[in-house]
């Protein structure tokens, strides 16, 4: 999966798991728990949904790797 | 109107999940009940069939209003005839079948434990006996032993009804006059609001729906053309509203609706947005004013102490590498579980003070404070967590903070909680410091898991840890208690497997 599919998979699973975080909010940068406000569950169900679209699955230990939208993004990229 | 919580004064009906004529069961969900809070699904207190909404959607009334009338056997449908279409003044008090009376009725917090069981109130074959004569057991008040109503009574109420002669026991209440004269319109309580709204007579309509109802398209249809098209172009968005209410935007989808029945249609599917947006301020109101009564009435006391989550922690994780993504655990599960079997032990902790009093409960039903999108939160209950298994309460949990977010509770879940739990460290605190949900007398705050430098036999090292806070009611117990009662709540979190 190249980064562009990637974002689009991410940006996608985030819409579903929070549909009220706007376009907008999802810059590269943005932390998953501290600026979408993501709780422990949403963040769970947003593996879950990643793992169904794009087949990621993303292990706990590698959580730590995916605390922003880039690294999401670079994370899927690099194990799709 | 039931209590959906101890703060609530009113509620707002916004949908009703059955229909005049449907049986339905003690606990069958009968509608959908928008509160300051969130929107919330109540249950029927009573079996029988419902007769007849007193309340249409949309109408906000006080708790303990009666919104429905639930009789015991189909022959106390009412006949459908017209008649003036039933406000809330059409009925004096007394003219309310008792059922309605008790359906008002509000739920104390204690929820349904705290009251007399209504089903209880005759023994099944009695039950079968009435029903069978065409007796509504609701109306019978007996003389047997707390007032259960006994065979004898059924028998006297039957025997009453049927020659009409002779003085009926007065227990038995027949309909009164006034309603059996009122020449009612059957009409759903959208036509009825959709009516009002555009200033037609009921009286004047024929009706097109099951048993000659007055429908929306029927009173649309009265409506003259003209004025209908200066109502307004409001229909360009089509009407999506779930089943019943549906029809009159099928009937006419070229039509421009009313706004009226715009607005009434676009009612449901627009809940969940108002529950997320323009909800925010009267939650934020709710919340406070709760807060308010909680720091003026409880005096609190606050501890904490940090849970060692090395064991715990170190179990999840090889725990959640066995599991698929679906059932992997977060930290919350464990700490919850630990908190409800700590209540469980700890009954200063668990119950709720009312009427200067504090009844410990029984059960322990976790409140879990849920952060809403939007602003403000809801505590809603997961039930006898203690008895949960952590895949039990881990999929309830899910469960729970997804319907609270969507705005879909039900009554039970907001009105039991006899402890509640603030998770705040799943956003990065380090400790919390609650306010007590009245009538509860205790509130656990968790922190974030960190990794901390930990000393441990004259050795430092790393652990994952989290502080733990207390806060609780000093009416009811004091430091001591409170102290022990988050030593437990660590010294569980230290065999995780046997959560």
């Amino acid at each position: 999966m190249n980064e562009q599919e990637a974002r689009r998979a991410v940006e996608a699973a985030i819409g579903k798991v929070a549909p009220d975080v706007g376009p907008d909010d999802l810059e590269g940068g943005a932390r998953l728990r501290q600026d979408l406000e993501l709780d422990s569950l949403d963040f769970l169900r947003l593996v879950e949904v990643i793992a169904e679209s794009t087949g990621v699955d993303i292990p706990e230990v590698d959580y730590p790797a995916v605390g922003t939208v880039d690294g999401l993004v670079r994370y899927l990229a690099g194990h799709g | 109107m039931p209590s959906l919580g101890a703060d609530m004064e009113h509620g707002k009906v916004v949908e009703w999940l059955v229909k005049p004529g449907d049986y339905v069961h003690k606990g069958d969900l009968v509608a959908a009940v928008d509160t300051d809070k969130t929107v919330m699904d109540i249950e029927s207190f009573q079996e029988g069939v419902v007769a007849e909404f007193l309340v249409d959607i949309g109408d906000t009334v006080d708790v303990g209003t009666p919104i429905a009338r639930i009789t015991a056997t189909p022959a106390e449908l009412p006949p459908p005839q017209p008649a003036p279409p039933l406000t809330s003044g059409t009925l004096s008090p007394d003219a309310r079948s008792p059922l309605a009376a008790k359906e008002a009725t509000p739920a104390h917090p204690g929820g349904p434990a705290g009251r007399p069981d209504e089903g209880g109130k005759a023994s099944p074959p009695v039950r079968h006996l009435a029903h069978t004569l065409g007796v509504d057991v609701g109306r019978i008040s007996g003389s047997g032993p707390g007032g259960e109503v006994t065979r004898a009574d059924v028998e006297r109420a039957a025997a009453a009804s049927g020659t009409k002669a002779g003085p009926a026991p007065e227990a038995v209440a027949e309909v009164p006059p006034e309603r059996a004269e009122t020449r009612r319109v059957r009409s759903s309580p959208l036509a009825r609001r959709l009516a009002a709204e555009l200033g037609v007579n009921l009286q004047g309509i024929a009706g097109t729906g099951p048993g000659g109802a007055v429908t929306e398209d029927d009173v649309l249809s009265a409506v003259p053309p003209r004025g209908r098209s200066a109502k307004g172009p409001g229909a360009a968005k089509p009407a999506e509203a779930p089943s019943s209410e549906a029809p009159a935007s099928d009937a006419e989808p070229a039509e421009a609706p009313p706004e009226a029945l715009h607005e009434a249609v676009e009612e449901a599917p627009q809940r969940v947005k108002t529950a997320a947006g323009g909800k925010a301020e009267s939650l934020r109101q709710a919340v406070g004013a709760l807060m308010s009564r909680s720091k003026k009435e409880i005096p609190h006391y606050y501890l904490s102490t940090t849970l060692d989550l090395a064991a715990a922690t170190a179990w999840m994780q090889a725990a959640n590498q066995q599991r698929p993504v679906s059932s992997r655990l977060v930290p919350s599960a464990l700490l919850l579980k630990a908190t409800a079997l700590a209540a469980k032990e700890a009954p200063d902790m668990n119950g709720f003070f009312t009427r200067g009093a504090f009844q410990p409960s029984g059960a322990v039903h976790l409140g879990v404070a849920v952060a809403l999108r939007h602003g403000g939160l809801v505590a809603p209950a997961l039930h006898d967590a203690d008895t949960l298994t952590l895949d039990e309460l881990m999929d309830q949990l899910r469960d729970l903070v997804s319907r609270a977010r969507a705005g879909r509770l039900q009554r039970a879940e907001m009105a039991d909680p006899t402890i509640t739990v603030t998770n705040l460290g799943d956003l990065g605190v380090e400790s919390v410091y609650g306010v007590i949900y009245p009538p509860q007398v205790a509130m656990v705050g968790f922190g974030k898991v960190l990794e901390q430098p930990w000393a441990h036999n004259g050795m430092l090292g790393i652990r994952h840890a989290a502080i733990a806070t207390l806060s609780a009611d000093h009416r009811v117990s004091d430091g001591l208690r409170g102290g022990r009662f988050l030593a437990r709540i660590d010294e569980l979190l230290q065999k995780p497997g046997e959560l």
